[in-house]
């Protein structure tokens, strides 16, 4: 697949690349190129129009202003739904998968309208934050081994019926609903709270994103070693008590 | 001015007591200096007492993500030369720590104290401060500390009708939007190189543009004020225009906007720059920061950086490769236990050096080097990092914990 190209739009960075995930981005640049793609990755700030031809779309975390100005000028866009439209794939963490939703609740306590690409609505917990690792198992569907992340966040969202969890938590609380879910997907569109960066923890789903973007079944091996080790360690550390 | 000019009273006398046998007791039992311990109880019998303590004295407070250690010591070298200075060196920044350190002070002119952010606006309250340095802002232990914005607007808010004169960085749009707030500010072009806080206007929430060293908001118009004092390579310059070199032997730009904006706050004292900036050319070492100690045959500089902002300035102050580096970072209560912003530093400019990691959080740091694209070898822990390098200069760079767990080791 050597003259096989990748294009990786990064989504506004001046507002959502807070909580350390542009390491998403970096980790599916990389594991990319590793399998030898082209891989052309595009930073989009929020005052340039989202490109509606990119194969993989990733969106981070941001503090709650600057959350409720994204999904405005995401609003006004328009390109992420041409882009879904297109086939793109998205993966989107914390302030990024809630603007993905129907709806969330914004820094100033309105409903801010979301971009209606993943079946959820979020809204404010009254509880404190959720501060810490969490470990889960992932949909079986998606054949993955066992998510660990991070998270940070304030956050309820509850799933409508085309939403799948994209995980259940073992530790952790995830969507905060309380039910034990964590994130949410469809078929091409993902959402999660973990932070990490979640896919330097789980390197397994930015290879699955690869996959569903190319249409292919699998990607040749790469050395894993220190992403498994990490991955052990904090498997292990969530697990015991401190 | 110096000494006090109204005791205290007998309940005040009775707190610094209580809390200074509270300190003798907490170093007694190998706890630390005692300075925290001491104050908390001293304040628990005295509320009113940081107050009273500080009521002598000219105050200076410094603020900042970045940096606040460092120019709160330049800022006592310079003020020494005009009068005795007590200040809380040993970086104890909240407000117990704060008065512990200040209750040691009843002969001394001048109160120069380093301030916790999230705690500036309270101290500034209580300690009614002569001058408020403010250098910069930006994202740093997000697991606890909160939003960056948010602490600017809790600053801006904190310094509204604020009578100290405010010494504040020109070039860091957060800080600029906190203190524009107070009536009487001095702007300090100091720079900074870190810019991922601060693309979006503080003000009204559009996209910053920002052109070479110039910043503004095309939608609302809040741009970058005129400075009056800046920093230029090696010189400062004064508001008349005159440059006055630097020559710190603490290594770095960043320390040389901590000078450039110390100058400015030594010359609302009445020191003149000349005086000042020789003076501050005196410190060597911070708390142990950019301390070289000899370990093993090597030596190895001690650089503390707590995240992405310091790491950046840290990564350009560093020798060139093949000059080897030690990476060491920790994820305990005190570094904040998210090891995320990791990723929000650029370790594809370490490519060149030999890199050795240690630290509680290593094999993050090996996920993060391993994308970066840069080699690097895993170790046990600090001895068989250093004992990995060649002969001479280390450059070893750690976060908060890590960083005091080194010096133990290394003997500093």
């Amino acid at each position: 697949m050597s003259d096989t190209s990748l294009r990786l739009v990064w989504v506004y960075p001046d507002l959502l690349s807070t909580y350390g995930d542009q390491g998403n981005a970096l980790v599916v640049e990389r594991r990319a190129q590793q399998r030898g793609l082209a891989v052309q990755r595009e930073d989009i700030r929020s005052d340039q129009p989202i490109p509606t031809s990119g194969d993989i779309y990733l969106i981070g975390g941001g503090e709650d202003r600057p959350q409720r100005l994204a999904a405005e000028r995401l609003v006004r866009d328009g390109g992420l739904n041409r882009a879904v439209d297109n086939g793109a794939i998205i993966f989107s963490v914390c302030a990024g998968y809630q603007i993905l939703g129907r709806e969330f609740v914004n820094d100033l306590g309105e409903t801010s309208q979301g971009l209606g690409l993943l079946d959820v609505t979020s809204t404010r917990g009254e509880a404190d934050r959720c501060v810490g690792d969490v470990l889960g198992d992932i949909d079986e569907r998606l054949n993955l081994p066992q998510l660990t992340g991070f998270e940070n966040h304030q956050g309820i969202t509850h799933l409508g019926p085309t939403a799948r969890p994209l995980a259940r938590v073992r530790l952790g609380r995830g969507n905060g609903t309380g039910d034990g879910t964590e994130g949410a997907w469809n078929d091409t569109v993902f959402g999660t709270y973990m932070h990490g960066p979640v896919l330097a923890r789980n390197p397994q789903i930015a290879d699955l994103l690869v996959k569903l973007a190319l249409d292919v079944n699998a990607l040749p091996p790469t050395d894993d070693r220190w992403y498994e080790a990490l991955r052990e360690e904090r498997i292990t550390a969530a697990t015991q008590p401190a | 001015m110096a000494g006090n000019t109204e005791p205290l009273s007998p309940r005040s006398r009775l707190a610094v007591t209580a809390g200074r046998a509270a300190a003798a007791v907490s170093r007694a039992a190998g706890r630390g200096s005692g300075s925290v311990i001491g104050g908390k109880v001293a304040l628990r019998l005295d509320p009113d007492l940081l107050a009273r303590v500080a009521q002598h004295l000219d105050v200076v407070l410094v603020s900042a993500t970045n940096g606040k250690t460092t120019t709160t010591r330049l800022i006592a070298e310079a003020l020494r030369a005009n009068g005795g200075v007590v200040s809380n060196a040993l970086g104890a920044n909240m407000p117990a720590g704060i008065t512990s350190a200040l209750a040691g002070g009843a002969e001394e002119q001048y109160g120069v104290i380093e301030v916790d952010e999230k705690y500036l606006a309270g101290v500034a309250r209580d300690v009614t401060p002569k001058a408020i340095a403010l250098l910069n802002l930006s994202r740093d232990q997000l697991d606890r500390a909160g939003e960056t914005r948010m602490l600017a607007e809790r600053w801006r808010e904190g310094l509204q009708g604020q009578k100290a004169v405010i010494i504040a960085n020109a070039d860091d749009p957060l800080v600029v939007w906190a203190a524009s707030s107070s009536p009487n500010v001095v702007w300090v072009a100091a720079g900074q190189e870190w810019k991922d806080d601060a693309w979006s206007c503080p003000s009204c929430g559009g996209v910053m543009q920002r052109p070479d060293d110039d910043w503004f908001c095309a939608e609302c118009g809040f741009r970058r004020p005129t400075p009056s004092w800046a920093l230029s390579g090696d010189h400062v310059l004064d508001p008349h225009g005159s440059a006055w070199p630097i020559s710190l032997q603490l290594p770095g730009r960043a320390n040389k906007a901590n000078a450039a904006t110390s100058a400015a706050v030594a010359a609302a004292f009445g020191v003149a720059p000349q005086v000042a900036l020789e003076r501050m050319g005196s410190v060597t070492a911070v708390a142990g920061r950019y301390d070289v100690v000899q370990y093993a045959g090597r030596d190895i500089r001690l650089l503390l950086a707590k995240n992405p902002a310091g790491w950046l300035e840290t990564f350009s102050l560093i020798d060139a490769p093949p000059a080897p580096v030690l990476l060491s970072v920790n994820a305990r209560g005190a570094d904040g236990t998210d090891t995320s912003w990791l990723w929000d530093v650029d370790y594809s400019r370490l490519a060149g050096h030999p890199i050795c990691v240690i630290g509680d959080r290593k094999l993050d740091l090996a996920v993060r080097l391993e994308v970066a694209g840069v080699d690097f070898q895993v170790c046990n822990d600090a001895d068989d990092a250093v004992r990995r390098c060649p002969p001479g200069r280390i450059e070893a760079i750690a976060n908060y914990t890590a960083f005091q767990d080194l010096r133990r080791v290394v003997g500093n």
